[in-house]
């Protein structure tokens, strides 16, 4: 009677093995070297969100599985990687979290035809024609309208000065935002650019200070942002300042101290967002991995997501056809929780969202107001 | 014109501290022919050091005053016996390639002990303005300045007033003749040692609080302390002084008024400008030594 029992499961396991067999997905990250801390949330936000998709029984029946590669924060590395997954067939392919890695692996995704999301977000990333590649956060190109809005609108700036870091990353932020500004009407009364690694804003803020603007945006790297508003406070600016994640990020409170405080920036996604599906991955990921994950735990856990709103859209695991579908296709937080805000996908892969505007108060981010989405 | 002046007291208190290393400079070259590449991350080291101090504890107050002795511990005593007295044998020349070596050495010790971000540093002045002409000039600056004169004049008068800078001049100009009327020239020598360490020490406190701790912070300051020392005139203190004050002011009115990004340039230009028309340097002396 007991072997008999012991033969059925086993046959309805095989069964099922049979019938449903796991779909494949292969992720490639930085889990060691300078972007651990990156990769790591990226990891853990994957396996969270499988873990919870395949206790309620997986997409269209057929179970995830992921296998994690590590990139050691190297392009040439993750090249490698990516290479040796693809080898495997993958459904789709998650990662590498950084734009220069990114940069390198994108080709070989797309000449395979296996659609990548990824965590990159310099805006050259999807400006390159490629028809695999996906963001799972905001690239430039979609941030800085945004930014050149609230100065307009909440703002009330009619004269912005700009300073901006003299590399890819400054400019192309430089670029998109002095465009939109004047599209908006907001004149552009100072366009400063600043060098890498500078040490010295004297010179830099006392050019905004003659210019007297009603705003000033500030876009250059964490250590360099932390000196311009030391020396901002240092010659009594007194404009209200407007920046990005780089502008009001942790590291830059710490470097700054009291400089820091009133200083705003717009943020794609943070963990402190108030929003309740947002608040209740937090509380999931932090009961998990007993740490509050940061932004790039987000982007890992709505990537798996992106991979079964896609498929169930599709209604079939179909490789091929996965980008095709992922391209304009909007997906509703009520309708699939996981994906914890309605997001749209543009033809070239970037993300329309709402975000957030963040100050810093008595040295700590405070979510000032939701920005909606553009479209 | 607001700005200008502004422009002006920035350029000031940045020049004070160029002042301070380059005149490191020009007293190691004086007594023992040592020209000191490394002479920026010597700035750059002391804030680490004062860090470490309050990491193990150490009240702010304490930590300076730990860190500027270790300073010149380091920086002073054990860079000339360790590395000054074996290499200066051998002429100017391996020494300064020595002192090269030794500047990689100390920025990847401190990046591998301390990592490569950046951190913050306390402010020895308290932020805030004052009204100076109807100005508001930030109080960090005239802190900056003042220390740094302080420092200077300080400098100025043990070397022309006192006995010990009687003979640490003699030890300098002519340390044959020196020896024999019994100047101790060999701990005159060690002694400026000891003061380059204090003054870079005491840069070092000036001005991390504005430029951050962090591992490569010392090749701009050490490269503009050295067109300092040479714009002055390398054989003279007073030369150096000038040099740093000429340098920092010009290096923030060409970010205003030229470019930002041949800031860096416009030194240069002022170095090759004297180096051709004044080769002694504005302040300097030809063929003579004195400090």
């Amino acid at each position: 009677m007991k072997s008999t029992l012991l033969g059925a499961l086993l046959a309805v396991a095989m069964a099922t093995s049979a019938f449903a067999q796991p779909i494949k997905l292969a992720d490639v990250a930085e889990l060691s070297g300078g972007g651990a801390t990156v990769g790591t949330n990226w990891k853990n936000g994957i396996d969270l969100a499988i873990e919870e998709i395949n206790a309620k029984g997986g997409v269209l029946g057929r179970k995830l599985e992921v296998t994690h590669a590590d990139s050691q924060s190297n392009p040439g590395v993750a090249r490698a990687q990516v290479q040796k997954a693809l080898d495997a067939e993958p459904y789709v392919l998650l990662g590498p979290g950084y734009s220069g890695s990114v940069k390198v692996t994108a080709p070989l995704a797309a000449e395979a035809g296996i659609a990548q999301i990824m965590g990159g977000e310099a805006a050259e990333l999807t400006q390159a024609g490629n028809k695999f590649l996906f963001r799972t956060s905001f690239g430039q190109q979609s941030s800085m309208p945004k930014v050149a809005k609230y100065i307009h609108d909440d703002m009330k700036a009619k004269s912005v000065a700009v300073v901006w870091v003299n590399n890819d990353f400054g400019r192309g932020g430089r670029d998109v935002v002095v465009k939109e500004l004047e599209r908006l009407g907001s004149k552009v009364v100072a366009d400063l650019s600043t060098e890498a690694g500078q040490a010295d804003f004297a010179a830099d803020v006392g050019k905004i200070k003659a210019a007297n603007p009603d705003a000033v945006f500030v876009y250059l790297n964490e250590e360099e942002s932390a000196r311009i508003l030391k020396e901002l406070k240092r010659q009594g600016v007194t404009a209200p300042l407007m920046g990005e994640t780089t502008l009001i990020g942790q590291k830059v409170i710490e470097l700054a101290g009291d400089a820091a405080n009133g200083a705003r920036g717009h943020v794609g996604l943070t963990t402190d967002a108030p929003v309740d599906l947002i608040k209740g991955f937090r509380d999931r990921f932090s009961k998990k991995y007993n740490y509050v994950p940061d932004h790039n735990g987000l982007k890992g856990y709505l990537a798996v997501y992106m991979v079964k709103a896609t498929t169930e859209k599709m209604g079939k695991v179909d490789s091929k056809a996965f980008a095709d579908t992922l391209h304009g296709l909007t997906i509703k937080a009520a309708d699939e929780p996981g994906i914890l805000m309605d997001v749209t996908f543009s033809d070239t892969g970037d993300i329309d969202r709402q975000s957030f505007l963040v100050e810093v108060v008595e040295g700590k981010q405070v979510v000032k107001q939701v920005l909606p989405k553009l479209k | 014109m607001s700005n200008l002046f502004d422009l002006l007291v920035a350029g000031l208190a940045t020049g004070a501290i160029y002042a301070l290393v380059a005149v490191g400079f020009t007293l190691l070259w004086q007594t023992s022919q040592t020209i000191n590449f490394a002479q920026g991350e010597f700035v750059m080291l002391p804030a680490f050091l004062m860090l470490a101090a309050m990491h193990v504890g150490a009240p702010f107050w304490l930590a300076i005053i730990l860190g500027i002795l270790l300073s010149m511990v380091l920086l002073g005593l054990a860079f000339k016996m360790l590395l000054v007295d074996p290499m200066m044998r051998h002429g100017v020349l391996p020494l300064a390639i020595a002192t090269m070596a030794l500047a990689i050495g100390i920025k990847e010790a401190v990046k591998q002990f301390f990592s490569a971000e950046a951190s913050p540093f306390p402010s020895i002045v308290p932020t805030g303005d004052i009204s100076v002409f109807r100005h508001a000039v930030s109080l960090q600056s005239i802190g900056v300045l003042v220390v740094a004169i302080l420092a200077v004049v300080g400098l100025t008068t043990l070397l022309n007033r006192t006995s010990l800078g009687h003979q640490m001049q003699a030890a300098a100009q002519n340390p044959t003749v020196a020896r024999i009327i019994g100047v101790p020239v060999e701990r005159m020598i060690l002694l400026t040692f000891l003061i380059n360490a204090f003054l870079v020490a005491l840069a070092s406190l000036l001005i991390t609080p504005i430029y951050l701790a962090k591992f490569s912070s010392g090749e701009v300051l050490g490269q503009a302390a050295f067109i300092a020392a040479i714009v002055g005139g390398f054989n003279q203190v007073r030369g150096a002084i000038a040099g740093g004050l000429l340098i920092g002011v010009l290096d923030n009115l060409a970010a205003s008024y030229v470019s930002t990004q041949y800031r860096a340039a416009v030194p240069m230009l002022v170095l090759i400008i004297v180096i051709l028309f004044r080769p002694q340097g504005l302040l300097g002396r030809a063929e003579e030594r004195t400090v």
